[in-house]
């Protein structure tokens, strides 16, 4: 396996949450490094702090110690409103349950993102139209999410996700709410961005068959990481 | 909804109150016209407990001050005004309605008192006019009927329109006849023009130094304007502290609402942080989410109060004791002062909710979703 940039450097982070007069520590010194393009997968047991690494990684939560670069960016020094600036123009989300804004349709879901840059109004049509037929639903534009089955909202989710081509893809159980079929769709779909387009894309799954899309898969337990497992190289 | 709606009773208290006293003095200022000078005993506040003798009158009548009317003679007129009680039309009870004893000049003087039906009295006859508003809400006071008072029977000859003044709810007879059948000695008023608009000031000066005469003398707008001071500052206070308790109502129904409607997108909210949406951009929309709410209540209100321009009231002038029939009046500034108040009301109700909303744990905000 041939030595890659690492995109994200994840040095001794750690992480405990309050609860009452209780801390309870969740992520215990990590280290770690993710390359540029890699699909990786985090597995684990429920409560071992997947999702808490991921929103650090995403720079939606605070570390309590260590520091998480992003393609050279100290996030964990960042103040909120450069965070929030961070946030969109170099992180893509998929969540679990795909977040889309009920009142807007898909084409205006996928432009929101846009509307934080300087594009144009033409440009923004043109690309949310692009991220749309990425995910094969160029005749669902003027659909609101209620419209649209689970498997589509997760497409809509991701075409929102890249509509703005971030630096990482981060995704929470993106399948975790979804039937086989509309999950090994999703998983297709990132697995294309990451093969064809290069992605680097962080996945928190409980599910072995998407997580075997991945080609690294690491076990959180505990708060510790555990070994690379490679697969699918490339 | 129901947080529009309420916002809008609010609204419309607040307009129709406002209304109100706009109504109230348009009618009464309308009611002076502003070259016509009133002469009252001093400090008697209004013509009903004024009295002027005749010896006084005529001192006032031969000032140069005084204009002359179209026939050569003094635009001046002696007047009496009393107070009697008439009963209402429809329900039992009665309401006092001003008389007026007037002279020859009392029409001239007064435009905008038209005769829009039979004639004026004769004078030394019993016959007596009737203001227009007083004829809807009276019994007997039409052409040709005849109403007792003053131990004498007076016939209707004659019916006058003076538009929204004052004047409208009033009866007109000779003041001659008025002052026997009353024993009244002395006049109440004496009304006359100013020859010129700016001597003013120096008549003023002059009769009420005159030792032999112990008068006020004012326009006779700012006369009317000034009958109308205490009822309208009694409408206001009513109206703003019903408006306040109302207020504290919609303000705490909008703040439920824009809590529910933040509780209902703690998701969204979380999102759109997470897509890089900064915090005051989310204060922002709630805000103006709350302004809307407000502005739709406001306008809502508006439309409503303005239907209340077709209503009338009539009630008592706690400053003269007689019955005055005013309306609802709508003039731009009530509308820019009530609009402000219900995008106020909807601010203060969104302002709490919106910092919630701006203030929310985005990974927190997400777990809800
Ligand atoms: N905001 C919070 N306040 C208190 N405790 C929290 C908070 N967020 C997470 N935790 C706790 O931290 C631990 C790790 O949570 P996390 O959501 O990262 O787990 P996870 O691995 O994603 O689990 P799952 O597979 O169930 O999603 C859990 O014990 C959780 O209860
Ligand atoms: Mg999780």
């Amino acid at each position: 396996m041939e030595r890659k940039n690492p995109i994200v450097q994840i040095k001794h982070v750690s992480k405990s949450y309050r609860r009452g007069s209780q801390i309870v520590p969740v992520l215990n010194d990590i280290t770690v490094d993710i390359n540029e393009g890699e699909f990786l997968a985090l597995m684990g047991p429920s409560g071992s702090g997947k999702s808490t690494l991921l929103n650090l990684i995403a720079g939606i939560d605070r570390v309590d110690s260590g520091s998480i670069l992003v393609d050279g960016v100290e996030i964990t020094g960042l103040v909120e409103t450069e965070l929030a600036n961070w946030r969109a123009n170099h992180v893509g989300f998929v969540f679990q349950f795909y977040n889309l804004i009920p009142v807007l349709t898909a084409f205006e879901n996928v432009e929101l993102p846009l509307l934080l840059t300087r594009l144009t109004r033409k440009e923004r049509k043109k690309h949310v139209e692009i991220a749309l037929a990425a995910v094969n639903l160029s005749h669902r534009l003027a659909h609101y999410p209620a419209q649209l089955s689970g498997g589509e909202q997760q497409r809509v989710a991701i075409a929102r996700a890249v509509v703005t081509d971030p630096t990482i893809l981060v995704a929470d159980e993106p399948t975790g709410d979804l039937d086989r079929k509309s999950a090994e769709e999703i998983m297709d779909l990132m697995d294309g961005l990451n093969r064809e387009l290069g992605k680097t894309i962080i996945m928190v799954t409980h599910d072995p068959r998407a997580a075997q899309k991945a080609y690294v898969i690491r076990h959180l337990d505990k708060g510790v990481l555990n070994d690379v497992h490679h697969q699918n190289s490339v | 909804m129901i947080t529009t709606s309420g916002m809008a009773l609010v609204v419309f208290v607040f307009a129709t109150i406002l209304m109100l006293v706009q109504g109230l003095q348009q009618t009464l200022v309308q009611t002076g016209f502003e070259d016509n000078l009133i002469v009252i005993r001093r400090a008697s506040g209004s013509e009903v407990q004024s009295g002027i003798d005749r010896y006084q009158a005529s001192i006032i009548e031969t000032d140069s001050a005084v204009a002359s009317g179209s026939d050569g003679e003094r635009f001046l007129a002696k007047e009496m005004v009393v107070l009697i009680t008439l009963p209402k039309k429809g329900h039992a009870g009665s309401s006092n309605v001003t008389l007026r004893g007037v002279t020859k000049k009392s029409l001239e003087l007064r435009p905008q008192v038209k005769l829009v039906k039979g004639r004026m009295p004769n004078a030394g006859s019993t016959e007596i006019i009737t203001g227009q508003s007083l004829v809807r809400r009276f019994d007997g006071v039409n052409i040709g009927e005849s109403i007792r008072f003053g131990k004498r029977d007076w016939t209707v000859v004659g019916a006058f329109d003076a538009g929204s003044t004052g004047f409208n709810s009033e009866i007109w007879g000779d003041s001659d006849q008025l002052m026997q059948a009353f024993r009244r000695p002395v006049y109440s008023s004496v009304l006359f023009r100013l020859r010129d608009h700016d001597d003013f000031d120096a008549v003023k000066v002059r009769l009420e130094s005159d030792p032999r005469l112990t008068v006020d003398i004012k326009r006779e707008a700012r006369y009317y304007e000034e009958q109308s001071e205490v009822m309208a500052k009694f409408l206001r206070i009513l109206g703003i502290s019903i408006t306040v308790i109302f207020s504290l109502g919609a303000i705490i129904g909008a703040m439920i609402t824009m809590y529910t409607s933040v509780a209902n997108r703690i998701g969204e909210i979380g999102t759109l942080q997470a897509l890089g949406f900064q915090r005051t951009s989310i204060l922002g929309a709630f805000l103006v989410e709350a302004l809307l709410l407000g502005l739709a209540g406001g306008i809502t209100g508006l439309v409503f109060a303005s239907l209340m321009r077709f209503v009338k009231i009539s009630t008592v002038n706690f400053q003269t004791f007689s019955e005055l029939e005013f309306g609802f009046a709508l003039s731009f500034e009530i509308v820019c002062m009530v609009l402000a108040f219900a995008l106020i009301m909807g601010f203060a109700g969104g302002v709490l909710p919106a910092i919630r909303a701006s203030r929310m744990n985005i990974v927190d905000a997400l777990r809800e979703s």
